[in-house]
Parts: structure tokens; C-alpha cells; sequence
């Protein structure tokens, strides 16, 4: 067996800061990365920690350089950082490529097995993973557990701790997992101590600029679920029962959740034969009665188009969940963007009213995805949910008590009931009313006809040419979008966050509102978070904008496309004073941070 | 119920002698003799693409779905699983199901989803004046092909068989009582009914001559046997107007369905909240 080589010892213990600690575990695709990470999020929630986790992998099965980075905080988070406490190297590569993350404090944990580590370049502590492995005739998978025995025992986790999460999240073969822990843990030596659950610890800050900082210690640990986990609940919550989809990154995960849980919820879920019958598909579910949602990407959404026109046109209330990734095209398939807005703004042939929100973190998508599918069957049209990669798949603490608090707000409307038919006189799908919404029947009916019609149609849903009857039907829609409109101006559409007293705005919208809250609290800005896109708030944003002399708008694409959605309604952002990213990666705290230096400075 | 009543005050815009009305009455006919059998009128849901053949749902009192082009099946498929107790009836054409929509068809086929395909099969694209379909013999001279159609015929029969689908027929525009006959057995079917339905096209495509020449019934046949179905699937493969034409069953087998495998079972809101709880806790 290789000796333990305690790197770090002959310097001083470092100091951790222990508000914020990042980890970042590297290893090829195979060595199960993502779940490694989680499970270190798993540790610190259990310390009481917030917790945010951003996955990066390319699009292949096996091998190429896979990462997680965990951040723990005693804030709420929704961002990661550059820079790193420890990390977690299976191989060569992932040293070499994050080496340039490491401070001064930070330290390495590695396979001595596999890789090799300068020691007057880092601290380190090299375990020997594989030849443990091959000791305890464990499979190569398990590597990640092993690794992360030792970690727990270099960062001062209790070994309890580690324990209890590996019971309740790897029961296959629990045993020789936990027999591979510990041998990582026994291996390794303590550095730094970060207290143990038990201990607590827990220092909350109380929020007191305007943020959504947890105010009070939490008793128990927040579960740590994905964007696409916190969209399909919300989507559950509010009453789904069908889910089509048609896989496609990274909106696949809310397909496969829907599928795993569809007996315990009374799913129906569809993998049909692509994105457009999944776009007709659940048109024939709200036909019938049972609301249904889909999810796909830009690409998946361009099949969807004339089927969203359908809807617009039959007026079929449908969820569309656009995860977005970036293109044109293919892109790149596992990584991010915002360059989606315009397409799902404007998406099918012809004019007709849409709503389309976009979730900042896993809280606000539960309850907005929630209220997506209700706001779909009130007024009956398309309603999107808009995410990107970095919300669909990154890792949040979630916070059912906001959660809670979030859909509290929205209770009058999660609860209400679409408009139905009330039976007294002869049934039109398509009644003519002062809102524009039409009241909704489902077969069998007897003694009536439902008839839906892609068609301009009359109001019993029969095809006309007639040029009267065109221009009262569009205007019926466009009705049904001013109602929709008016409906949620109570609602805080457009969230006012950061230091209010600050006359110069961050303005963002979807996975960009934690970065800039984090990025904002450092040079003391206040933070518009526009969180419905369609109909566009443009009320409530020219309310958030009173005493604001200067916007800055932080966007993941090269156009600025809420920029220009916010010109369109008024607000004129200079194109100095627009911070775009388009590389496939989210914002890093450091990366806005260096970018608003050199654009406020 | 009288088939009448089954008429909408929609002005019927098909060309006079198009075969679309055979279709049409041949069709209100069956739903007014189920609805004396059992099978409400209300139960049923017509479900239409988009050509000629769409327009029928406008001219039918009933429950329906005027869907887009190639886009029927989609639609149906989902109405059948939201609802078991409905029967749900596709109106396409041969463009709209065989061009457009041809994986949907497919896929119907493959899951043997208890709904009815009636194929307005009149091999030619009317509504856009002209064009050749997937069912145009090769050398058919339309307005996209001028100098004659390359490619050869599908035959959507033998598709459909290969595909799973479970009831195989064909019938003709001409043979008004055979078409209530194969319509009453593939909406009464238990599983992907497909009616091929030769539908002639006076303006682009009158093929009445032929059709009158060369189709017969076939009778006595096992329509049980995939081998015997396929033997007379392949004797007119759509291509030539010199052989004859087989009308009739085909082909009809028992098999699992897809609509069969969902649970009607449904949470309710308290249920549902509690059960997204203890789904959370599981992820702390």
C-alpha cells in the first residue's frame, strides 16, 4: 500500500473560512462526479449549510473531464465560485485543470494511485484509493466513496455524518461502501476541523439588505434538489397529470423523474416518437381534461413550433418547460445560455398571447412552474417555464419554508379552478366573453359537441372565412393576453433586491439572479430580477427602476436579448453597460465581480 | 338516432362527386347505428388533420379535434389515454398521414393504441391543387411533377402490417355499404384500426374507371393469418391500374395495447402535497 503523504503538515493549519467553503470534485465521465458531489453537498447540508452545486461534463458516456463544484454557505446561494478550498482530484487531469482555482489555503485531495502532485506547489493529501480498492474487491465506482471517507476526515466532518448519508443515499451495497469510507477516512489526517452535525455551529447572518437571506437557523437540514426536480414538483403540485417529453439536454432529468414517480403521483408519462407529437400529445390530454406539461430544448422547442401555434390558436392550455443550452443548433448540448428568450417569446406562426417565467433558483421554479400550469388552463395558451442548464441541473438547497412562503403569495391562484362550462345553455368552445376566456367542457358531454379547430374558427369551433368573425377571434386572444395581464400585476413580477438605496441596477432574469445578488452585495448595487417575461411587467419594472440612474444588464448570451426586450418597453441599456457571457458557462462570483470592476469602476 | 342529425349548419365545400362524401355518410351512418348499440355519440371524438378530408369534422355534430397536417394521431392517442371510455376516430389523407405525419402512423401502429385511422386515400394532394403523394403511382404527372413521379408508391396496408397495427382494411368510395361495414369493425376493434379508403378525387385525380374495373372483395380469407393478409396486402402494390385491387379485411389480431398500460388512480391535492413532502425528505 502506498504511505499516506501528509503534504501539509509541516505548514500551518489553515484558517477556513468557514462562511463559504468550495470543493470541486474532478474525475473522468463513469466515475459518477455528479452523484460524488452530491453527496459532499449532502455532508454540508447536514452541517447547515445552504448549498449550491454546478456540474460540468461534455456530452459523451464514458471518460473526457468531468467536474462538480460544491459550495457550501451559510447564506442562500445560487452561485458558484473560481476559486476553491479543496479539491478532490481522481486523476491527473482534473489537477491540472483546476490547479489555477487553488489559494493559498487550499489543499489537494487525490489517488496517490493515479496521480502525481508537486509538493512545493500544493498541499496535498494523496489516499490510496485504487489499490484499496482492488483490497477490498470493490468496483472502481466506488473510488468516489472512499475519496470522500477521506475528505470528511481531512475537512473534520464527523465520520457520523458521512455514515448517515450514505445509509440513506447509497443502500445498494451498502456494507462494502461503508467499508470503503472508512478506509479513506482512517487514511486520511485531519487538517482543519469544520464541526460536526451535532455541534452545529450555525451562525446565520440575518438579511438585512433587501435580499432573500435565511433570517433564522434552520432545525433541519434542506433537501438538495435540482432545477428540473423543484420545475416537476411545482408542475406535480399544481394538479399535472400527463408528462410527454422526448429526451433532451438538459431538460431529460424532469422526463426521467416524472417516470420514476409516475405511480406514486398518477402520471401518465410519455416518451414518444419525437418533440411534435410531444407538443400534440398533451393538446389531446387538455382536450380531454387532464393538464398536461413538456419539456425539451431549443432544439426540441423548434419541433414544437406549429404546434405551439396550435395552441395558441385552439387555445389549448399546455406547459412548455425550454431548458436552455447553447447554440445555434446542436451547440453545445451540456452547457448553458440564455439565447432562447426571442425564440420563446415569438415561437409559431401568427400572433397569440403566451406566459413565459423564468425561475432564478429552486424555490421560485417550484412555485412559478406551479403557477405556470395554472395560469395555462385560466386562460387557457401555451405557458413556458424557461430555464437554462445551469437551473435545470445545478444543485440547490431548497428551502421549503420560502418555498412555502413563495406559494403562499400565489395561493388564491394555485387553488383556483379553470373556467367551466355551467351547463345552461347550448355549448360553445369558443364563446365570445368580456375576458376573452372562454368557459371549458370535457367529453362526454351528452346532447353537445366540443370542437376545437386549428382554424380561424366561430365560437361553436367551426371553420369560417368570414372577415368579421377573423378579426373578433384575434381579438379575442389578444383579450385573453390583456386579462392575463391584468391578472398579474399583484404579483411581484419583477423582483427589487440588493442594496435599495444603491442608484445603479443589476437587471437580470433566470439562473443569473444569484450570481448577481452575490456580485451586487460586494459593490453595494441594487438587483431587478425580471422574473415574467410574457406579458411583459413593463409596470413593475418601471417601478423598480425609481431612483435608478444607471441599469447594468447581466445576461448569458451575445445580443443582450432582455436588454432588448426591456428597450422595446422603454429602457434603454447602453451597450457598454451590458455584461454578456457566452462561452457555455455560467457566471462565476469572481467573473461578474471582475466584470462590474471594469464596468463600474 | 338518425344519421341527419348529425349534420352541422357548416356549408359542405367538397367538390360535387368527391368521394369524401361517401366517406362522410358511410361514417354518420355507423355513429348513428353505435349510438343505438351502446356507444353514446358523446363517447366518440373525431379527430382530423389538415386537406380535404379534414373538413368532415366541420361537418359533423360531434365531439372534435380539427388538429394540423399529419398531425392526427398524436392528438387521438392522448384523448384515448386521458379518457379509456371515449372511442376516438382519426380523419387523414394520404399526404397527411403517409408524408407529413408518417411516424406518428407508425408509432400507432407499433403501440397498438386503441384507435381508428381512416385514410382518405385519394393519392393526390387536392387542397393544394395538384401534387404528387405517397400513393401516386411512379410516372404520376402532377403539378410538382411535371415530367412524371420518380418514385415509387408506399403501401401504407403493408406498412401498416409490418408497423403492428392490429386491424387491416380497405375499402373504396364507391362501395358505400362495404365502408359502414369496415368502419363499424375497426371502431369497434380493440387496438390500431387502419381503413385505407379509395377515395377518388374528381378535379385532380378520377380514378372511377379504374377503380370500377379493377377492385373486388376478397372473401373467405383468414384474416388472422399474417402471412395471408400480407399475400394479399402485396398483390396491388399501388404502383400499376392493370391488376386487381382486393378490398375488404384484411387482417385483425387480439394483441397488448399501449393505452392499456396507465393507471386511472389520481392523488388529491392534500395527498399529492403530502407525498412531494416525504418525496423532499427523501432528498435531504
Amino acid at each position: 500500500m502506498v504511505p499516506i503523504r501528509l503534504d501539509g503538515l509541516d505548514r500551518q493549519t489553515p484558517v477556513m473560512k468557514m462562511d463559504n467553503f468550495s470543493t470541486l470534485i474532478g474525475g473522468i465521465a463513469g466515475d459518477g462526479i455528479n452523484e460524488a458531489g452530491l453527496t459532499a453537498a449532502r455532508l454540508f447540508s447536514r452541517l447547515g449549510y445552504h448549498i449550491y452545486m454546478y456540474y460540468d461534463y461534455p456530452s459523451l458516456i464514458r471518460g473526457g473531464h468531468n467536474f462538480s463544484l460544491v459550495r457550501a454557505s451559510r447564506e442562500k446561494i445560487a452561485s458558484h465560485t473560481d476559486g476553491i478550498d479543496v479539491l478532490i482530484a481522481l486523476n491527473q487531469e482534473t489537477l491540472e485543470k483546476h490547479a489555477g482555482r487553488l489559494k493559498d489555503s487550499s489543499f489537494v485531495i487525490y489517488d496517490a494511485d493515479k496521480v502525481k502532485i508537486d509538493d512545493r506547489k500544493h498541499r496535498g493529501c494523496g489516499l490510496a484509493i485504487t489499490s484499496t480498492l482492488l483490497e477490498a474487491k470493490a468496483p472502481a465506482i466506488m473510488k468516489n466513496t472512499c475519496i470522500l471517507g477521506g475528505y470528511c476526515k481531512v475537512v473534520g466532518i464527523d465520520w457520523t455524518v458521512l455514515e448517515d448519508v450514505l445509509r440513506k443515499h447509497l443502500p445498494k451495497m451498502l456494507d462494502l461502501n461503508l467499508q470503503v469510507a472508512r478506509k479513506g477516512y482512517d487514511q486520511a489526517t485531519e487538517f482543519c476541523h469544520l464541526g460536526s452535525g451535532s455541534d452545529g455551529a450555525i451562525s446565520h447572518r440575518t438579511g438585512k439588505d433587501g435580499d432573500e437571506r435565511d433570517g433564522k437557523p434552520h432545525e433541519k437540514p434542506h433537501p438538495i434538489i435540482t432545477g428540473n426536480q423543484a420545475v416537476a414538483l411545482g408542475l406535480i403540485k399544481a394538479g399535472l397529470g400527463a408528462y410527454v417529453a422526448y429526451p433532451m439536454t438538459p431538460s431529460s432529468s424532469i422526463l426521467d423523474f416524472m417516470a420514476r414517480h409516475a405511480r406514486d403521483f398518477g402520471l401518465k408519462v410519455i416518451h414518444p416518437e419525437s418533440e411534435i407529437a410531444v407538443i400534440l400529445m398533451a393538446q389531446g390530454f387538455a382536450y380531454a381534461g387532464v393538464k398536461a406539461a413538456v419539456a425539451t430544448s431549443g432544439g426540441g422547442l423548434c419541433l414544437m413550433a406549429e404546434g405551439l401555434s396550435l395552441a395558441g390558436m385552439a387555445e389549448m392550455p399546455v406547459v412548455v418547460v425550454n431548458a436552455q443550452r447553447a447554440g445555434p443548433s446542436t451547440g453545445l448540448p451540456t452547457y448553458t445560455a440564455q439565447g432562447d428568450l426571442h425564440f420563446v417569446l415569438n415561437a409559431g406562426q401568427g400572433e397569440f398571447p403566451r406566459f413565459i417565467v423564468a425561475p432564478g433558483d429552486a424555490e421560485e421554479a417550484y412555485c412559478w412552474s406551479a403557477m405556470a400550469m395554472n395560469l395555462a388552463w385560466q386562460f387557457q395558451l401555451p405557458a413556458f417555464i424557461l430555464t437554462d442548464k445551469t437551473l435545470s441541473e445545478s444543485q440547490y438547497s431548497f428551502d421549503f419554508d420560502l418555498a412555502d412562503r413563495l406559494c403562499g403569495e400565489l395561493k388564491d391562484d394555485l387553488q383556483k379552478a379553470p373556467l367551466l362550462w355551467d351547463g345552461t345553455e347550448e355549448y360553445r368552445r369558443y364563446r365570445y366573453t368580456e375576458t376573452g376566456v372562454s368557459p371549458l367542457a370535457f367529453p362526454p358531454l351528452p346532447g353537445q359537441a366540443i370542437k376545437t379547430d386549428s382554424y380561424v374558427h366561430d365560437e361553436m369551433g367551426i371553420t369560417t372565412e368570414d372577415p368579421l368573425i377573423t378579426r373578433e377571434a384575434a381579438e379575442k386572444r389578444q383579450r385573453k393576453g390583456r386579462s392575463m395581464a391584468e391578472y398579474l400585476e399583484k404579483y411581484e413580477t419583477v423582483k427589487v433586491l440588493g442594496d435599495l438605496k444603491s442608484r445603479t441596477a443589476l437587471l437580470c432574469w433566470g439562473s443569473n439572479k444569484g450570481v448577481c445578488l452575490e456580485a451586487a452585495r460586494k459593490f453595494g448595487l441594487q438587483v431587478i430580477f425580471v422574473l415574467v417575461l410574457s406579458p411583459f411587467p413593463e409596470k413593475r419594472l418601471k417601478d423598480a427602476l425609481q431612483g435608478v440612474d444607471r441599469v447594468i444588464s447581466v445576461e448569458c448570451n451575445s445580443t443582450g436579448q432582455l436588454a432588448r426586450l426591456a428597450g422595446s418597453h422603454g429602457l434603454k441599456i447602453k451597450i457598454e453597460d451590458q455584461i454578456l457571457k457566452y462561452d457555455g458557462r455560467p457566471f462565476s462570483v469572481e467573473d461578474l465581480e471582475r466584470e462590474l470592476g471594469r464596468v463600474v469602476a | 338516432m338518425n344519421p341527419k342529425d348529425l349534420a352541422t349548419k357548416a356549408q359542405v365545400t367538397w367538390c360535387p362527386g368527391c368521394g369524401n362524401f361517401s366517406i362522410m355518410s358511410a361514417m354518420r351512418a355507423v355513429l348513428a347505428d353505435l349510438a343505438g348499440e351502446g356507444l353514446p355519440l358523446e363517447n366518440v371524438v373525431l379527430v382530423s388533420g389538415i386537406g380535404c378530408h379534414a373538413k368532415i369534422v366541420d361537418y359533423m355534430n360531434a365531439n372534435s379535434f380539427y388538429s394540423i397536417h399529419g398531425r392526427t394521431i398524436p392528438v387521438a392517442s392522448a384523448i384515448k389515454i386521458a379518457n379509456p371510455d371515449l372511442s376516438v376516430i382519426c380523419f387523414s389523407g394520404d399526404g397527411d398521414s403517409l408524408a407529413e405525419g408518417l411516424d406518428h402512423l407508425i408509432f400507432a401502429a407499433k403501440r397498438n393504441i386503441d384507435i381508428t385511422m381512416i385514410l382518405h386515400d385519394n393519392r393526390v394532394y387536392g387542397l393544394t391543387t395538384g401534387q404528387f403523394t405517397p400513393t401516386s403511382p411512379q410516372g404520376f404527372h402532377g403539378k410538382s411533377t411535371p415530367d412524371g413521379a420518380v418514385e415509387h408508391p408506399i403501401n401504407p396496408l403493408e406498412l401498416m402490417l409490418a408497423s403492428g397495427a392490429t386491424y387491416i382494411a380497405r375499402g373504396y368510395t364507391h362501395g358505400i355499404e362495404q365502408l359502414q361495414k369496415l368502419f363499424k369493425e375497426a371502431i369497434l376493434h380493440k387496438g390500431f384500426s387502419f381503413v385505407d379508403v379509395l377515395q377518388v378525387c374528381v378535379s385532380y385525380n378520377n380514378l372511377y374507371e379504374s377503380y370500377n374495373k379493377w377492385t373486388y372483395t376478397v372473401e373467405g380469407n383468414d384474416a388472422t393469418s399474417f402471412d395471408e393478409a400480407q399475400k394479399i396486402i402485396r398483390s396491388w402494390n399501388y404502383d400499376r391500374s392493370d391488376v386487381p385491387i382486393p378490398l375488404g379485411r384484411f387482417y385483425q389480431a387480439d394483441k397488448e395495447r399501449f393505452d392499456q398500460s396507465f393507471e386511472q388512480y389520481r392523488p388529491g391535492p392534500t395527498e399529492r402535497d403530502s407525498k412531494i413532502k416525504d418525496l423532499l425528505d427523501n432528498l435531504i
